[in-house]
């Protein structure tokens, strides 16, 4: 095999599994956008024999029924549709929204707030400001259902995870390192530093559209007292609101 | 509908467990569901009802169930002791309990994961598709003794008692393993070395995988364990290779990505083997080609749709019978030997 670095992006026959199509081997924004973009065109296809398109980080997983009759005309088209343009410059797919979160950057909500901006050089008013000042993007849901890794931060939050684990962050906290956040799902421990927290829920049980984000969904974060993050509990997704994106 | 079965005891990792709910991988939900699915597929065949009927998932250990009402029961998957009002059971077979009755279920013989499935299915809510606990991502529960359970209307509530000839998948063997897009990160003769060795699952073994442990020393996988990979989407059967070089077989309640290497994908027709794997036992690895996992699957398959085939209509040997000295047996005569004659059809038969 060749250093399969040189060339990306690449799909392999999971045979049993369909088809992964990788877009890069670190997460960046391009691969990240691009693996958003093809999903999509993948999806619109409504290829025979395709069970799911999933995306990850920077692949996406082409799940089809290994004993489908049209298996093999499938991944054919798949490879095609991967040469037909260049991803990562793909324009980001209609259809996707901005969330306005609000969220509590003070006291108990932040209890790592000032380490966190202390790691990335700067005060805590202006870390405030690095953390909410622009949308970020839902590069992928994991770790708990609907759990969003949002991206990509300055290359300041470039931060290392904690050497130890915080026993448990609450659901609703925003919690930084590796030029990411991830909101939580649920309570969890975690080697993330917790920076502030929010009231949106990202698992609906029983409702139409049980997880609110998709990725490449805009995130941006509202900051709010904790008074205000109080009255938001009680409003549908924490107070959060979604619109279509720019 | 009313309550057909009541838990009067439970051990603790019993939960509601049917084909899982595939399609959220993007999401961040795994599939989850049964540990071993083709004890969900012959309890269905047990039963004459769909594999996507849910039932109890017992690791290790049952319970103690009461029956409300007449209705049908089928156990699959690991052995365990059961009984109904003090009359043992056999195992991998259905059995008819009357209102009232309690069924016993202990600690497992053989295997991991047990299920006791009833006729029509369990009825509890169904959440995303599904009704199977995902407690690692907080979707249902465990079971819990008080518990009420109705089912789903019977297809069959007169059917016959049967038994059903399994395959058998608890007590370790090989792992048919299938080559992913991170096999030749492991260089070929750690690859190789690989099949030679034999391994045991370490006890922190769950439902979200099973860790293995090298008989008699390492794995050798460790070379390739320091590799950083971008986290990428994972599904049950992948053998992640752990930061200590452990590899770790992924199981139904597995995260959905992850970012240790993988050395490749326990074929669908073993995963139930890995799991079901009690400590101890042995289990090594087989590389086969991606022709021989596709003819492997369509077997598989086949033979799940063929299990209908293998059921026999249970009859019971005598020493299965409490009270055979108080019963009229024809002629008088009782074998010594209770491989002889099934003198009794099954009660629960009629």
């Amino acid at each position: 095999m060749t250093d399969p670095s040189s060339h990306w992006p690449r799909l392999d026959d999971l045979v049993l599994d369909g088809a992964l199509v990788r877009f890069g081997d670190r997460v960046d924004d391009a691969a990240n956008r691009a693996a958003v973009a093809y999903a999509e065109a993948v999806r619109a296809e409504a290829l025979p024999g395709v069970e799911e398109v999933a995306i990850g980080p920077v692949s996406v997983l082409v799940r089809i029924d290994p004993l489908a009759p049209e298996r093999a005309g499938t991944l054919a088209r798949l490879r095609d549709l991967l040469a037909a343009r260049d991803w990562p410059s793909a324009a980001p797919p209609p259809g996707r929204r901005l969330w306005t979160v609000p969220a509590s950057f003070e006291g108990d909500d932040a209890p790592q707030l000032a380490e966190a901006a202390a790691l990335a050089g700067c005060s805590v008013a202006e870390a405030i400001a690095a953390l909410t000042a622009e949308p970020l993007r839902v590069l992928s849901l994991g770790f708990a259902p609907g759990q969003p890794y949002l991206g990509t931060l300055p290359e300041a939050w470039n931060l290392p995870r904690q050497a130890g684990l915080t026993p448990q962050v609450p659901a609703g906290a925003i919690t930084v390192a590796v030029r990411q956040i991830v909101l939580f799902a649920n309570p969890s421990p975690t080697g993330w530093r917790q920076v502030g927290r929010c009231a949106f829920r990202l698992y609906r049980p029983g409702g139409e559209d049980p997880f609110p984000l998709r990725p490449g969904d805009l995130v941006r974060f509202e900051p709010v007292s904790p008074a205000a993050l109080a009255e938001a509990e009680a409003r549908p997704d924490g107070g959060a609101v979604c619109e279509a994106a720019p | 509908m009313s309550a057909a079965l009541t838990v009067l005891g439970i051990a603790p990792g019993v939960t509601v467990q049917d084909e899982g709910r595939p399609g959220w991988l993007m999401q961040g939900l795994s599939r989850g569901g049964a540990a071993d699915r083709l004890a969900l597929a012959e309890g269905a065949a047990l039963l004459g009802q769909s594999p996507a009927c849910a039932a109890f998932e017992m690791v290790g250990a049952g319970g103690r169930f009461r029956a409300e009402r007449a209705l049908r029961i089928a156990l699959t998957g690991a052995e365990m002791d059961a009984r109904i009002d003090g009359r043992a059971l056999r195992w991998s077979a259905s059995h008819r309990m009357e209102p009232g009755a309690v069924l016993e279920i202990g600690g497992a013989r053989r295997g991991s994961y047990g299920y006791l499935h009833v006729g029509g299915g369990l009825d509890t809510a169904v959440e995303l598709g599904s009704r199977a606990a995902h407690l690692t991502c907080r979707i249902g529960r465990r079971v819990a003794a008080g518990d009420s359970y109705a089912t789903g209307p019977d297809p069959d509530p007169e059917g016959r008692a049967q038994e059903l000839a399994v395959e058998d998948r608890l007590a370790g063997g090989t792992l048919r393993l299938v080559p992913g897009p991170q096999t030749e990160l492991f260089p070929e003769p750690v690859r190789a070395r690989l099949e030679t060795l034999t391994f045991r699952r370490l006890p922190r073994a769950s439902r979200q995988g099973v860790p293995l442990g090298a008989v008699g020393g390492e794995a050798g996988l460790d070379g390739a364990a320091g590799l950083t990979v971008v986290s990428d989407l994972v599904q049950p059967g992948d053998v992640q290779v752990l930061g200590d070089g452990t590899p770790m077989v992924l199981g139904p309640e597995c995260q959905t990505t992850g970012g240790y290497p993988r050395l490749g994908r326990v074929h669908p027709a073993d995963l139930q083997r890995a799991m079901q794997a009690p400590p101890g036992a042995d289990l090594r690895f087989a590389w086969i080609t991606p022709a021989e996992a596709l003819k492997l699957e369509a077997a598989r398959r086949a033979a799940a749709s063929d299990l209908p085939n293998r059921l026999s209509p249970l009859v019971r040997h005598p020493s299965e019978v409490p009270d055979l000295l108080t019963r009229q047996l024809i002629g008088g005569v009782v074998s010594g030997h209770p491989d002889h004659h099934p003198l009794d059809p099954e009660p629960e038969s009629r």
